[in-house]
C-alpha cells in the first residue's frame, strides 16, 4: 500500500537525476501541446502502388474477352435464383443436423461413461479424418451396397429412392459437419470456470438445470464465433454437392455453361451470390457475439446503427479539436 | 437444541492423499464457528463436505440432525440422488474465496436466479427479495451491474446476498476476503458481522484474527487434516495451548 500522505505520481517518476518538484506541476496550468504531427511518406508511397495494380487488375478484366452482359442477365434468372436458395437451404439444415448431433457429441465425449465417450471419439476421428467430398460420394453411393433401406416395421424402400440428391448433401455435410460442431462445443464447456458449476450447486440448483442456466449460456461466448464461421464455411462448402448431382449454384452454373458456353461469366455470377450471402451473414454474426457478450466486457461494443445515431445527435465533432 | 453441524470422525481423501483425519466438532445453532489453519491443512476440503461438494470416505455428517448426501435404512447408507442433494443444498449458503458471481447476469439476476429456479418463486417476488437484499449489504445502487463492472468487495457482497437469497439455516464462508485488496476488505466484514449479530450460524474460514475475536462464538484450530485446539476464540487466540498453534499464530497475528 502506498503511504496516503506521499503525492501518488512520486513513486512512479524515474530515479535518474533532476526530478520535476512534485507539487509545482499542479499550480501552473498545463500548456497546450502544439507539435508538428510525424509525416509517414511510406504510406503514400504504398497506396500509390496497391492503386496502381488494382487500375491494371480492372484494365486488364475491362478488355478481357468476358460477355459483362451475361452477368445481370443470368444473376437473377430463375434458375440461378433457386439454386442459391437451395444453397441456402441446404447450408442452415446441414447446420442444424450438424449443432444438434455436435451438442449431443459433446456431451457424449464428456460423459463418465467410457463407451458413449470413446463412441464420441470414434465417430469424430472418422469424419474429421475423410474428406467431406468422399463423404459425399459415399453417402450417394450407398445404395450399390445396401440395396434396400430397411427399418424394420417403421420405413421400408430402394436406397436409389432414399438417398436422393438432397439427402446425400444433407447426411454428407451435416454429419461430417456434427465432427467439427461437437469439438468447439467441448471447448466451450470446458471454457466455463469450474467455480461457476459450484457456485451453482451450493446454490440447489440440478446439474441440468446447471448447464442449462450457468454453464450453456457461458459456452456460447466460447461457442458462437466459431460456429458462424463454420455456417460461413458452410455456404461454400456445399458448392461440393454438384458432384452428386445436388441442384445448388455452382452445379447450375456449370450446367448453363454447358448450353450458353459462357462458363467464366456464370462462375462470376454464383460468386456474386456467394460473396452476398457471406457478407449478410457476417453481419447477423457480429449482432449475434454482441448478444453473447454481455456481462464479459465492462462496455459493449456499439453497433454501427448506435454509431451512426450517437454521431448525429451529438453534432460534429471536428478532429484536433480539444 | 440440536446442533446445526455435527462431524463425526469425516475423513476424506483425494486419491493417495488423506486430507481429513478424523474430524469431531459441533456446531450450535446461531453460532459463529471460525475455522483457522495453515494452507493445506484442509479447511476449505471440509468446509466443502458440509454441502456435499465433495464425498466423505469414513464417518458421518450431518446439518440439522440430517445426514450430509446419504439416506441410512437399517446399517446400509444409500447415496442421495442429484435432485435430494441439490434439496439440501438449497438450505446452505456458500461463498466463495473468488466470489463466483455468475458473470453474464447482473448483480440482481445472480440473487434471484436460485430463488426463481430452485424454489419457483415469481419473479416478481424474487426480484423483490433480492432488491431488498442487496440493500442490506449496501449495493442497492449496483443491481444492474455486471459482476465485471463491480469491486472485489462489491462482488462478495454480491455473493452474499445471493446465499442469502435461498433462506439458507446455515451459512458457509471459505476465506470471503482473501482475494480482496486491504481496503475492501473491512466492506465484507461488516456485513458478517450484521448477518453474525441477525443470528445466523455461520462457519467462517478465515485468517482474519480480529474478526474471529470479535464475533466468533467459537473457534478451531486445524492443521494436518485434524482439530488440534478449540474453544473461545479469545482464549485460544490469545493463550494457545500447543505448540503448533502458537506457532502459527505467531506468523498470522
Ligand atoms: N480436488 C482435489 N484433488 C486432489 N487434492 C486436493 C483436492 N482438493 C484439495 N486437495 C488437497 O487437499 C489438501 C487440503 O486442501 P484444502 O484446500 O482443503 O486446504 P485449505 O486448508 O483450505 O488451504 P488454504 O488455506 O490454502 O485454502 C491440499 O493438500 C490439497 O492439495
Ligand atoms: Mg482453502
Amino acid at each position: 500500500m502506498t503511504d496516503p500522505t506521499s503525492p501518488g505520481p512520486a513513486d512512479k517518476q524515474p530515479a535518474g537525476p533532476g526530478p520535476s518538484k512534485t507539487g509545482a506541476a499542479t499550480a501552473v496550468p498545463p500548456e497546450a501541446i502544439k507539435a508538428i504531427p510525424v509525416r509517414h511518406p511510406w504510406r503514400w508511397v504504398s497506396a500509390a502502388v496497391v492503386l496502381a495494380l488494382l487500375g491494371l487488375l480492372v484494365y486488364a478484366f475491362a478488355n478481357a474477352k468476358i460477355e459483362w452482359g451475361d452477368v445481370p442477365e443470368y444473376l437473377f434468372s430463375d434458375r440461378v435464383v433457386e439454386a442459391a436458395g437451395n444453397t441456402l437451404l441446404i447450408t442452415v439444415l446441414a447446420m442444424l443436423l450438424g449443432v444438434v448431433l455436435g451438442i449431443v457429441l459433446a456431451i457424449m465425449r464428456l460423459s463418465d461413461n467410457p463407451v458413449t465417450s470413446a463412441f464420441a471419439n470414434l465417430y469424430i476421428w472418422f469424419f474429421r479424418g475423410t474428406p467431406v467430398l468422399l463423404q459425399l460420394l459415399l453417402w450417394y453411393n450407398l445404395g450399390l451396397v445396401f440395396q434396400t433401406l430397411n427399418l424394420g416395421p417403421l420405413y421400408k424402400n430402394e436406397m436409389t429412392d432414399v438417398m436422393t440428391p438432397f439427402v446425400a448433401a444433407l447426411l454428407g455435410l451435416g454429419l461430417n459437419e456434427a465432427a467439427y460442431m461437437a469439438e468447439i462445443v467441448r471447448a466451450g464447456i470446458q471454457s466455463v470456470d469450474e467455480g461457476q458449476t459450484e457456485a451453482s450447486h451450493a446454490l440447489g440448483m440440478s446439474r441440468g438445470r446447471t448447464m442449462r442456466r450457468i454453464v450453456l449460456p457461458q459456452a456460447m461466448r466460447v461457442i458462437v464465433p466459431p460456429t458462424g464461421n463454420e455456417f460461413i464455411n458452410m455456404l461454400k462448402t456445399s458448392s461440393l454437392a454438384m458432384v452428386i448431382q445436388y441442384t445448388e449454384l455452382t452445379f447450375v452454373a456449370n450446367e448453363i455453361s454447358a448450353t450458353n458456353l459462357n462458363p467464366m461469366e456464370m462462375y462470376i455470377v454464383v460468386a456474386v451470390w456467394y460473396l452476398a450471402m457471406t457478407s449478410v451473414f457476417s453481419v447477423v454474426q457480429y449482432y449475434i457475439e454482441r448478444h453473447y457478450a454481455k456481462g464479459s466486457v465492462r462496455q459493449l461494443p456499439l453497433t454501427p446503427m448506435q454509431k451512426l445515431r450517437r454521431n448525429i445527435f451529438s453534432g460534429p465533432r471536428m478532429k484536433g479539436t480539444r | 437444541m440440536t446442533a446445526m453441524v455435527t462431524a463425526e470422525g469425516v475423513h476424506k481423501s483425494f486419491g493417495p492423499t488423506h486430507v481429513l483425519k478424523g474430524i469431531d466438532l459441533e456446531v450450535a445453532p446461531r453460532e459463529v464457528f471460525c475455522l483457522v489453519g495453515p494452507s493445506g491443512s484442509g479447511k476449505s476440503t471440509f468446509l466443502r463436505c458440509i454441502n456435499h461438494l465433495e464425498k466423505i470416505n469414513a464417518g458421518r455428517l450431518y446439518v440439522d440432525g440430517h445426514l450430509v448426501g446419504y439416506r441410512q435404512q437399517g446399517n446400509k447408507l444409500y447415496e442421495l440422488k442429484d435432485k435430494e442433494v441439490a434439496a439440501q443444498r438449497k438450505d446452505i449458503g456458500m461463498v466463495f474465496q473468488r466470489f463466483n458471481l455468475f458473470p453474464h447476469m447482473t448483480a440482481l439476476e445472480n440473487v434471484m436466479e436460485a430463488p426463481v429456479q430452485v424454489k419457483r418463486e415469481s419473479k416478481a417476488t424474487a426480484r423483490e427479495r433480492a432488491k431488498r437484499l442487496l440493500d442490506r449489504v449496501g449495493l442497492a445502487d449496483k443491481a444492474s451491474g455486471y459482476p465485471t463492472q463491480l469491486s472485489g468487495g462489491q462482488q462478495q457482497r454480491v455473493a452474499i446476498a445471493r446465499a442469502l437469497a435461498m433462506e439458507p439455516k446455515l451459512m458457509l464462508f471459505d476465506e470471503p476476503t482473501s482475494a480482496l485488496d486491504p481496503e475492501l476488505v473491512g466492506e465484507v466484514l461488516d456485513v458478517m458481522r450484521d448477518l453474525a449479530q441477525s443470528g445466523m450460524t455461520m462457519i467462517v474460514v478465515t485468517h482474519e484474527m480480529g474478526f474471529a475475536r470479535e464475533v466468533g462464538d467459537a473457534l478451531v484450530f486445524m492443521d494436518d487434516g485434524a482439530v488440534v485446539e478449540s474453544g473461545h476464540p479469545r482464549d485460544v487466540l490469545t493463550n494457545p495451548q500447543h505448540q503448533r498453534t502458537k506457532a502459527f499464530l505467531s506468523k498470522v497475528l
